[in-house]
């Protein structure tokens, strides 16, 4: 066992990498219960983004046209569900079980040929000086660009649901669809808006995996991301910048116990596989115990005649 | 007559089954309180919606200071000068006041100008009230307040108001009517909603009538005797309940020191209730909703479970016992909510018999359901209670809400209770029916029976409850002889004006 190979800068690095996935899926499905839809796709919407990305990626040499499609793919798919749930007045736990399992399923098909091949690179930001600082510069300045497009994006969700108009909007459907609907706002729509945000996030957090994380194609590749992206909107209480601290603190005991696999501790691996699982989800229940925030209406079909 | 502020001619809504306003026409006048008077479901609230451009019209017009008006949303209504304070409130529990009304203004300013505004108007009109305080956590009068100043603060020329007392003290009514007084002195328009005839005899300039969707007659309340608008109204002449003289027996039901914290997190706990009931006796209880009524009920029934010796029937404690042993003790309760509550609303009548039907009626044996016995005792609370549906064979959910509520009641009264208790057993009913209700508690108590009824209809109360005690905040007050209350004692039992200003207009 040798702890001293375990660089710390190295590893907050990483972390940050590791964390960025979930923390894409984790704040579009935030948007989306806001609104006050469940949806359980988000795993599926993932794994599709991941293959679009990666396909359109290796097609045209370009990782960014590639997210471009991953967000497109993750929306399309998203579609699906806002149509069953919104027009349809389907179950909306059902719908979204379901659609994970067709995502899983399709992503499995269209990424038959791309098993085994190597994607383009994603280029590094490289600021001059900054880049260069020492321990500063590898954390804060050395990623690719989506990890701080990721950054921005939770950002904008918080100033947009808390200082703005539609933010306000938006949560008023999620809390009473039926006095929002008196008032005159369209719950359908904003609803819809908010499912496809939702399938766009989670798309590109799919195609952060394939395209950067890992980087190649293989099949389940997100392995239960979206399912912890779930729980994480759940135990954040709704709130950004938890989301960010609780995936930060997944990505990192992700990369410590992948650290400590490396460096032959005397704990079997998988107990230390699970340990991000366990620990994210133990400090996320600890800190919402104060209390729970969800929206009323979530989960709950609106009928405009009933 | 002043000059016409909106005029409706021959509006028309049909639903499936269901003409909802049947060729409506009537004038409202610059400065006017005109009140729309009639049963439940006789179309009042679809006729304003069509006003307020949440429903669209089949036929007819309406035309708004001389132009035609047809509004395809509410927006488009708020624009042209219309506010609606709805009945069940419009509010956001989660978010705060000032957030409410932001959400039901066309541009809302700044939030912290907003919030200054909203401290002008409340000021102007006598209604105090914080903007930051978040909406979950206010009293049922402080959230009219919230809503009447969201219409104040458009500057509407027609205010709609749909059934606003309901939900208030009678303190908070002479409140609320100031406000609207001042209202009509600078010429805004009133267009006021009620089954209440007293209030509108005091406050409208004009009425008019609907009932089963058409307009049956128009009148000017101050010169009309009550009596006269009921039967306009109902379209049959009303006999009010008998009460008979009846004698109290032993003790029925004890609650002694009772507390229970809140089970939900816009709940109310419940604080050191005491209660006591004998037989033959009706106690009355009254308050505004969401004063702990609910709790009480759950705490009678055995949703909630208390320790032991808090609740007593007779002498023997069941605090600790569920609904299903209660029953068989013979406490039985009639929830408020009758869809999903007291009725499983996609079962059918037989089922929903048989749910609480089936210890005290025997309609189980070994485990196995006895259908037939369970039919026919539906269709006895059917006949008894003249419920109208085809059949027992049919959802509860497919009858109106007072053939479902005359069904919840009757089934409860018929397995012959020790102690009834009922929330709310006439709200949303038809009057003939709800007289039918009513009378039905009364021959119970005649028959031996303690019961509790739990009601925000004050008259309703006053005609049937033997003792009267209010809820306020979760604490329930001393029980009086309901004989001599008057409406001033009452509202104080409820708490006054609950803690707010008495308007400075």
């Amino acid at each position: 066992m040798d702890l001293s190979a375990i660089n710390p800068v190295l590893l907050i690095a990483s972390l940050m990498v590791a964390a960025t996935p979930l923390l894409f899926a984790a704040i579009g499905e935030l948007v989306v219960e806001k609104s006050g839809v469940l949806n359980l796709g988000v795993e599926g919407m993932m794994i599709i983004g991941a293959v679009a990305g990666f396909a359109t990626a290796v097609e045209t040499g370009s990782p960014m046209l590639g997210f471009v499609a991953a967000a497109g793919a993750g929306a399309a798919l998203s579609v699906l569900f806002a149509i069953l749930t919104q027009y349809a007045q389907a179950n909306q736990v059902a719908s979204g079980l379901s659609l994970t399992l067709f995502g899983l399923g399709m992503s499995a098909l269209l990424g038959q040929s791309y098993v085994g091949i190597k994607p383009p690179q994603m280029l590094k930001i490289d600021l001059p000086l900054l880049s260069d600082l020492p321990v500063v510069g590898p954390i804060l300045f050395g990623h690719d660009l989506m990890l701080y497009v990721a950054i921005a994006v939770i950002a904008a969700v918080w100033a947009v649901i808390k200082f703005t108009r539609i933010g306000l909007v938006l949560r008023a459907v999620g809390e009473n669809h039926d006095a929002a609907h008196a008032l005159g706002y369209k719950v359908v729509r904003i609803r819809i808006m908010a499912i496809l945000f939702g399938g766009a996030c989670a798309g590109l957090g799919g195609a952060y995996i394939s395209l950067i994380r890992v980087p190649q194609w293989t099949e389940g590749m997100t392995a239960g991301i979206g399912w912890i992206a779930l729980a994480l909107v759940v135990f954040a209480s709704w709130k950004p910048w938890r989301v960010l601290l609780g995936a930060y603190l997944f990505g990192g005991v992700t990369v410590v116990q992948l650290n400590l696999q490396a460096a032959g501790v005397a704990i079997p691996v998988e107990y230390l596989a699970m340990s991000p699982y366990l620990i994210t989800i133990l400090v996320l229940v600890i800190l919402s115990a104060d209390k729970s925030s969800a929206p009323a209406a979530l989960g709950r079909n609106f009928h405009a005649a009933r | 007559m002043t000059e016409v502020l909106l005029s409706l001619k021959g509006l028309t809504k049909a639903y499936p089954g269901v003409v909802a306003n049947d060729s409506v026409s009537f004038d409202i006048g610059i400065g006017e309180v005109h009140a729309l008077l009639g049963e439940n479901g006789a179309g009042k609230s679809t006729l304003v919606k069509m006003i307020y451009g949440l429903v669209k019209p089949d036929s007819g017009e309406m035309v708004l200071r001389g132009t035609p008006f047809a509004p395809g949303e509410p927006r488009q209504a708020r624009a042209d000068g219309i506010a609606m304070v709805f009945q069940h409130f419009s509010l956001f529990d989660a978010l705060n006041v000032a957030e409410n009304i932001a959400l039901g203004m066309e541009n809302p300013p700044k939030m912290r100008d907003l919030a200054s505004r909203i401290r002008d108007v409340s000021e102007t009109y006598g209604l105090p009230l914080d903007p930051y305080r978040t909406v979950g956590d206010l009293s049922a009068g402080e959230r009219q307040r919230v809503e009447i100043i969201r219409c104040l603060l458009q500057d509407p020329k027609l205010l709609i108001m749909d059934e606003p007392t309901s939900v208030l003290t009678p303190q908070e009514v002479e409140i609320l009517f100031q406000t609207l007084e001042k209202l009509r002195a600078e010429g805004t328009s009133i267009l006021y909603i009620s089954h209440k005839l007293e209030e509108i005899r005091t406050l409208c300039d004009h009425a008019t009538i609907l009932r089963l969707g058409k307009n049956v007659g128009e009148c000017i309340p101050s010169e009309t005797s009550a009596s006269e608008m009921a039967e306009l109204m109902v379209g049959t002449a009303l006999t009010p309940p008998e009460r008979g003289n009846r004698d109290f027996g032993a003790l029925a039901l004890d609650i002694s020191g009772l507390s229970v914290p809140s089970p939900t997190a816009f709940g109310t706990a419940l604080r050191n209730v005491h209660l006591t009931v004998r037989r033959g006796e009706i106690l009355g209880i009254g308050g505004v909703a969401g004063n702990g009524q609910d709790e009480l009920l759950s705490v009678l029934s055995g949703e909630v479970q208390t320790e032991a010796d808090a609740v007593k029937l007779g002498t023997a404690p069941i605090g600790q016992l569920g609904p299903v042993a209660r029953r068989a003790l013979g406490l039985l309760t009639a929830p408020e909510e009758r869809l999903g509550h007291a009725a499983a609303p996609d079962m059918s009548l037989t089922e929903n018999a048989m749910l609480t039907g089936a210890t005290r009626e025997g309609l189980v044996k070994n485990g196995f359901l006895k259908w037939a016995a369970a039919k026919e005792f539906a269709e006895r609370v059917i006949k008894d209670f003249d419920v109208r549906t085809p059949g027992p064979e049919n959802a509860a959910r497919s009858l109106s809400g007072g053939n479902l509520q005359k069904f919840v009641i009757g089934r409860e009264v018929l397995q012959r209770p020790e102690v009834l208790v009922v929330n709310q057993p006439t709200w949303g009913v038809d009057a003939s029916a709800a007289a039918a209700i009513r009378q039905s508690l009364l021959d119970l108590a005649a028959g031996g029976a303690a019961v509790i009824c739990i009601s925000q209809d004050l008259d309703e109360l006053m005609e049937i409850s033997d003792s009267f005690a209010a809820l306020n905040e979760g604490r329930l007050s001393a029980p009086r002889p309901a004989v001599g209350l008057t409406v001033e004692e009452i509202g104080l039992m409820m708490g006054g004006a609950h803690g707010m200003e008495v308007a400075h207009v």
